[in-house]
């Protein structure tokens, strides 16, 4: 058997190309080549169930949750809190109460930077997160530490894109009042050792966020084994909607953090004097929430659950090793981002031509592909470069799609080669 | 390659061999140009004669090869023209890039600048392109940055 027929066979552990009929998107053609989709890292393409359950709801069951006793809104809230406990059974939480809704891993952050941060960092506190960190793991944390007065920490990585241990148990200090660390980075791919992150950091009392966003649709995650204090991810790159995502928090800790957003929902009692609040979650999903999107996600995490995480990640796994041999294989191709433990990300760059560049030769033959910081300027700085162009993977692409990736690079070049 | 094609051969020669790529010591006017988005910069340097006349125009940056063929073709393009000239070639070259100056039909002053027509098919490149000619005006202006922000 050849290498080109070794790559088109279909892996065991999933059948992909039964999957991908499940993806109206990847039907699509692009520019006249069929769609090679190498973006999820930034959004996943959505299948059909998906899209079918959120219009059922809009068209046969639509109504609010928890406010009105009339059947539909009792309908409505029983889906919504299924998800809920669809959401608590992928990360493995305890309780389902321990599950938030916000609009996203970003606003997850913001929650946990507003909730525990305004109540328990203070002045000459620090906080530490990675250099590789999304700007959404930097950003809510700086405006934190600069509103309190309080210092942002961050652990080296190294050449490979792995996080120094040695130098991060130097930074734990009975000032660390938090640690937040990607699970995967996005810019690199690299898989961070958030099990010892974390039992370091509580060695020291600090408790520990972990940014779930590359990692929760990849692999299996189990916030138990981890003992991670919070835990957030978004929807929209798990296979569901736009504009919903998951806080997973321990439960002494979400009871005893400040509430996010004042509003309907999130109340016990109402006077002018004084408000209760809602117990968890609830508490912090005040107003009409995201239904809608609420019970798609479910769904999307039902299928993904279907397929299985352990599947997913060995097929993945195969995908990215398959692409990281086509990719080095290519005279002026070069990976930023080699670690030993790594995600479907491959961060490249090629010899004399700007990853923007880049982007556009592959999308003229249907090659969809992110170029640009990864909204991770400190980490391209590290590796002193302006931007990367970026193939990201899921259980949806094929190895033929590996190649396809491959051959259009071999065209860019070509094209520059005057 | 379609016809709207982004990458002419000759925009490929120019992005790796601009002209006019040097610094302008002590140069009248300049101004660094930056893309946020994609990290292009670009800085531009001119010197203007007593009569309004651009004598010296040159750059220095890094970039897409779009918006290094722009900016060597933009240097190229408005050396020895008045400053009123070329503040209209950059708006010619603005509607130009965005689709809305069909070179073919409409009235211009462009000449070579046409290489970049296909950009508009492209609405993402279009600050590309650009971004030389804002930190050019910027320059003139004396503002010392621009970014297509
Ligand atoms: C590692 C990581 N964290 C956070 C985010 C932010 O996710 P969202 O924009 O969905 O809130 C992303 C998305 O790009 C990400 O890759």
């Amino acid at each position: 058997m050849t290498a080109q027929a070794a790559l088109a066979t279909p892996s065991s552990t999933l059948d992909a190309v039964a999957l991908r009929a499940d993806f109206p998107t990847l039907r699509r053609m692009i520019n006249g080549h069929p769609l090679v989709y190498l973006d999820s890292a930034a959004t996943s393409q959505k299948p059909q169930v998906v899209i079918d359950r959120m219009s059922q709801f809009y068209a046969e069951e639509y109504s609010t949750v928890r406010r009105s006793i009339h059947l539909l809104s009792a309908k409505a809230t029983q889906a919504y809190e299924g998800a809920r406990r669809t959401v608590a059974q992928l990360l493995n939480a305890p309780e389902t109460r321990q599950i938030v809704f916000t609009k996203g891993a970003t606003e997850g952050i913001n929650l946990v930077a507003h909730g525990y941060g305004r109540k328990f960092v203070g002045e000459g506190d620090e906080i530490i997160i990675s250099a590789t960190e999304h700007h959404a793991n930097i950003v809510p944390w700086q405006m934190l530490c600069e509103e309190k007065g309080a210092h942002l920490r961050v652990i080296p990585v190294n050449d490979r894109g792995e996080l120094i241990l040695e130098a991060y148990e130097k930074l734990l200090t009975d000032r660390t009042k938090l640690v937040a660390v990607g699970h995967v980075s996005n810019a690199l791919g690299t898989i961070h050792p958030v099990e010892e992150i974390i039992q370091m950091a509580h060695a020291q009392g600090a408790p520990v966020l972990v940014d779930g966003a590359q990692a929760a649709p990849h692999m299996p995650v189990d916030v138990q084994a981890l003992n991670c204090d919070f835990y957030v991810f978004s929807g929209h790159k798990a296979c569901g909607p736009t504009g919903i995502g998951v806080l997973y928090g321990k439960a002494e800790w979400l009871e005893r953090m400040n509430p996010f957003l004042g509003g309907g929902d999130m109340i016990e009692t109402v006077t002018f004097e004084k408000t209760t609040y809602a117990p968890i979650p609830h508490k912090f999903e005040a107003g009409t929430p995201a239904i809608a999107e609420v019970i798609g996600l479910g769904t999307a995490i039902e299928y993904l659950r279907n397929i299985g995480l352990e599947a997913i990640a060995a097929y993945e796994h195969e995908l990215l090793d398959q692409a990281t041999a086509r990719l080095a294989s290519i005279p002026g191709v070069t990976i930023i981002g080699t670690a030993r433990r790594k995600a479907a990300i491959i961060s490249f760059t090629i010899d004399g031509i700007h990853p923007h560049d880049i982007g556009t030769l592959l999308d003229q033959e249907g090659v969809a592909i992110r170029a640009g910081h990864h909204c991770a300027q400190p980490v391209m700085a590290r590796y002193g470069l302006p931007a990367t162009a970026r193939a990201s993977f899921a259980f949806y692409n094929l190895p033929s799609e590996i190649e396809a990736l491959g051959a259009a690079i071999e065209k860019t070049i070509a094209v520059f080669a005057l | 390659m379609s016809n709207k094609s982004l990458y002419g051969e000759q925009i490929i020669y120019l992005s790796k061999h601009p002209k006019n790529f040097r610094p302008i010591e002590n140069a009248h006017c300049m101004c660094e140009g930056a893309n946020p988005l994609c990290g292009d910069r670009v800085t531009v340097y001119v010197n203007v004669g007593d009569d309004g006349t651009l004598e010296d125009v040159a750059f220095q940056g890094s970039g897409c090869a779009i918006c290094m063929a722009s900016a060597s073709m933009m240097t190229t393009a408005v050396k020895g023209k008045k400053r009123a000239e070329a503040e209209r070639l950059f708006d010619e070259f603005h509607r130009l890039v965005k689709g809305e100056l069909d070179p073919a039909r409409d009235e211009h002053r462009l000449g070579k600048l046409t290489m970049f027509e296909n950009v508009s098919h492209y609405p993402v490149r279009v600050k590309c392109a650009s971004l030389p000619w804002h930190a050019l005006h910027n320059a003139l202006e004396n503002k010392g940055a621009a970014s297509t922000e």
